[in-house]
């Protein structure tokens, strides 16, 4: 028996076109049933026509679609932890679970003069922090237990503040206190998301395996992507993770090869990654697509309706919920 | 659109305020639904869009309120970041404005210049960004920059905030090829080159919402729509006359800044029922908890062992007491405290009725007739321009007002019945934006 692919398309990054146009291609993405798509983003000034934040296009998305997942990058480098979480909660409360979050960092000179508040600094150390902010978001998201509004009009409480944590957290580049201001959002915590290089071994793949439960993978061919794939698995001590295998191919030699990797490789899918969207995307959708679904490998339609739903991820409890009971 | 009509009347602008964090929410109403799904936010921004509103109203707060050292409960709390709900809502709306209090203290004006240019590409030139000051350190346990600026500095870090955005907003022409922006000040030091061309707007509309003299001059000097708290027709009054009156100094005309104070309205079929409706409305807006916590704000100590139906506490308030974080900064304790003695023992209210007298006052009660009659007064005498309308109620609050008074303030030629431009700026009536300020 195979089991089932996921299929997943990046966007690119979005340029100032009109939100229809963006609203267009993430409608597309759906009507083909694939599990999400990305949008990249940097706070490094654009090249070209210039670049929308990309958590605010998937918002409008989010408003027009209903089931496909919405994956924007998000920086680390620049950006408030405190704020980034508060956006991508909303991002799963606007579009009722379908928000992730692809983490990434910016290490250009350009993006640390825009923004002025810190010198340029190496990689390692800017994937060390951005760890530190996907843990920061992970507590944040646990902070308000799922049932933590409740209204009692007896004692005249709203929320019941034993269910609200401070989440206390000390980097060496920033601490955050908490609890969050936005409540536990749809999906408990949003999926996090990271690309990797099956050759390198880098801070991303420390991230990867303590917080990722997407992985989108670059690899040479099937064997780097196997061994790459069940490494990360084995250095997470977890099975909740998704590899999805990047793809650049042109679309015409598509089904062929994906169905060749997905036997080969073991992978959990595919992320194509389209250097022109409105071009590629319709003949993703129109032509690849149907061609897995006739070999079995794809879904006919979304059979849940939030992002964790398409990847078969369980909906996490809150790590302070489960706490607060075995103190009892 | 002018601010006045042909027959002179000036035109009323309204927005719709989704409260987020606050007291006056009644939760306990049936008729009250979610503080957080989508669903509740778009339906009151359909409803202000079919109101002909020219703006959706979203505040902002960083950290959750405490109380003696832990989390205030009895408020309404928990909201969505207000600039990706706006985006959301700027999909299920056509004309809309759509307006985000953020902080200029924790956040950097390249980020946020750049978030809200999006908002406003987007939306097609919607955008609003109601700035705020907020220096404590309490909000600042959240954020890297932490609580180290001095209150006195806030509006020079605000000042500085917007003129670093301003100039990134000018600084792509649409067509035209991007400038790098250089900015060397105190707050900031940054050479950047915008992410975005020119949005719709150019500048998102700017409102300011601070009250001291420096807020004042602030909005004079900086914002197009000024959200003020003088809601009662004479204080109204003499703060449209000091803030308009500072306008000439920055080369600016009365009509292009807009006062807008929040406002509540309670309807009835008679005036008798409408003020029966207000009354049952304000009990249950401050419940006998909330009256307690209400004076323990004032009295910065603890008065839980009072009765909230029997007399005010026969204690004086502690000084510098820290009971409440996250509130606004009360600069007279003291002078408070002794205002809310005499007003209890003049009309003789208990704890719980001095805090309903005191916290829910509604600005208009009455028939839809009357209360049309009233806000058209308010603004033909110079009282405000409109009003930012809080309901008690999410997010259904506003239906009652907008079926009922809004075809009134139509008859009276005071309220367009369509929309007649595409950006917030249009329905506003604002010239394009200043950018002397910013080369
Ligand atoms: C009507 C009104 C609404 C305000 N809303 C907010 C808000 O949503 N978030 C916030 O942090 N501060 C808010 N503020 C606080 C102001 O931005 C400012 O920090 C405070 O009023 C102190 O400045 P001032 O001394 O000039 O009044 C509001 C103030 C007023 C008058």
């Amino acid at each position: 028996m195979t089991r089932e692919l996921h299929l997943s398309v990046a966007l690119g990054s979005a340029g100032p076109r009109s939100a229809a146009h963006w609203t267009g291609l993430v409608q597309l993405a759906e009507l083909g049933a694939l599990d999400f798509v990305t949008l990249d983003d940097s706070l490094d000034p654009a090249d070209g026509d210039g670049r929308l934040d990309a958590v605010a296009v998937l918002a409008y998305a989010a408003a027009r679609t209903s089931r496909i997942g919405l994956i924007p990058t998000v920086t680390t480098t620049h950006t408030e932890p405190f704020h980034t979480s508060s956006a991508l909660a909303t991002l799963d409360f606007v579009s009722e679970g379908r928000a992730g979050w692809l983490v990434d960092v910016s290490t250009t000179g350009e993006a640390a003069r825009a923004v002025g508040r810190r010198d340029p600094a190496p990689a390692p150390e800017l994937w060390a922090e951005a760890a530190d902010a996907a843990e920061v978001a992970a507590r944040l998201w646990d902070s308000w237990e799922d049932d933590a509004e409740i209204r009692d009009a007896g004692t005249g409480r709203f929320i019941d503040r034993d269910k609200l944590h401070y989440i206390d957290f000390e980097g060496p580049r920033f601490s955050v206190r908490g609890p969050s201001i936005v409540p536990r959002p749809p999906q408990g915590r949003p999926p996090i998301a990271v690309v990797l290089d099956a050759q390198g071994r880098d801070g991303r793949w420390e991230l990867a395996a303590r917080h990722a439960e997407i992985v989108l993978l670059d690899a040479a061919g099937p064997a780097a992507a196997r061994e790459a794939r069940t490494e990360l698995l084995k250095r997470a001590g977890r099975n909740d993770l998704r590899v999805l295998i990047r793809v650049t191919e042109s679309p015409d030699r598509l089904p062929e090869l994906l169905a060749d990797w997905h036997a080969e490789a073991g992978t959990d899918g595919f992320h194509l990654v389209t250097t022109d969207p409105t071009e590629e995307l319709p003949a993703v959708i129109h032509d690849v697509v149907p061609a897995l679904r006739a070999r079995g490998l794809f879904r006919a339609t979304h059979s849940g309706r939030t992002l964790r739903d398409h990847l078969g991820l369980i909906r996490p409890d809150s790590r302070y919920a489960v706490r607060t009971e075995t103190a009892l | 659109m002018s601010a006045s009509t042909p027959a002179g009347r000036r035109q009323i602008h309204l927005a719709a305020h989704f409260p987020g964090v606050n007291s006056t929410t009644v939760w306990r109403d049936p008729g009250s639904r979610s503080q957080i799904d989508f669903s509740s936010f778009q339906h009151l921004a359909r409803t202000a869009e079919r109101g002909r509103f020219d703006f959706f109203f979203l505040a902002e707060g960083l950290r959750l309120r405490e109380r003696k050292g832990r989390i205030h409960d009895l408020d309404v709390v928990g909201r969505p970041e207000s600039l990706t709900v706006l985006n959301a809502l700027a999909a299920v709306t056509e004309h809309l404005g759509l307006a985000a209090t953020v902080n200029a203290t924790f956040n950097e004006p390249y980020e946020l210049a750049r978030r809200f240019a999006t908002l406003d590409h987007l939306s097609g030139g919607r955008a609003a960004w109601n700035i705020v000051t907020s220096s404590d350190a309490f909000t600042g346990e959240n954020f890297r920059r932490g609580g180290y600026l001095d209150r006195a500095d806030r509006y020079t870090r605000a000042a500085e905030f917007v003129e670093v955005a301003r100039a990134l907003w000018d600084s792509w022409p649409s067509g035209g090829t991007p400038r790098t922006v250089r900015h060397s000040g105190p707050q900031f030091d940054i050479t950047a080159r915008a992410t975005l061309p020119h949005s719709p707007q150019v500048h998102p509309v700017l409102i300011q919402a601070g009250d001291s003299d420096e807020g004042r001059e602030f909005a004079a000097r900086t914002a197009d729509i000024v959200f003020s708290r003088h809601g009662t027709p004479e204080a109204g009054r003499t703060f449209h006359a000091d803030v308009k009156g500072r306008l000439a100094r920055y080369g600016r005309t009365p009509d292009q800044l807009k006062i807008l104070p929040a406002a509540t309205v309670v309807l009835g079929d008679s005036e008798a029922d409408a003020q029966e409706r207000a009354a049952h409305i304000r009990r249950q807006q401050v419940s006998p908890q909330t009256a307690i916590a209400t004076l323990e704000n004032v009295w910065g100590r603890d008065l839980t062992g009072y009765d909230p139906d029997g007399p005010l506490p026969d204690v004086e308030p502690v000084p510098d007491g820290e009971l409440a974080q996250g509130w606004a900064h009360m600069a007279d304790r003291f002078g408070i405290a002794a205002r809310w003695r005499s007003l209890a023992e003049e009309k003789h209210l208990s704890i719980r009725e001095l805090a309903v007298e005191l916290t829910a006052r509604q600005s208009f009660i009455g028939t839809p007739a009357s209360v049309a009659a009233a806000m058209d007064e308010h603004v033909q005498t110079d009282a405000a321009d409109g009003f930012i309308l809080v309901p008690h109620l999410t997010p259904g609050g506003l239906d009652e007002f907008v079926d009922r008074v809004v075809p009134l303030l139509q008859e009276r030629g005071v309220l367009r019945t369509e929309y007649q431009g595409r950006t917030l700026r249009d329905h506003l009536g604002l010239p394009a934006p200043r950018q002397e300020e910013s080369a």
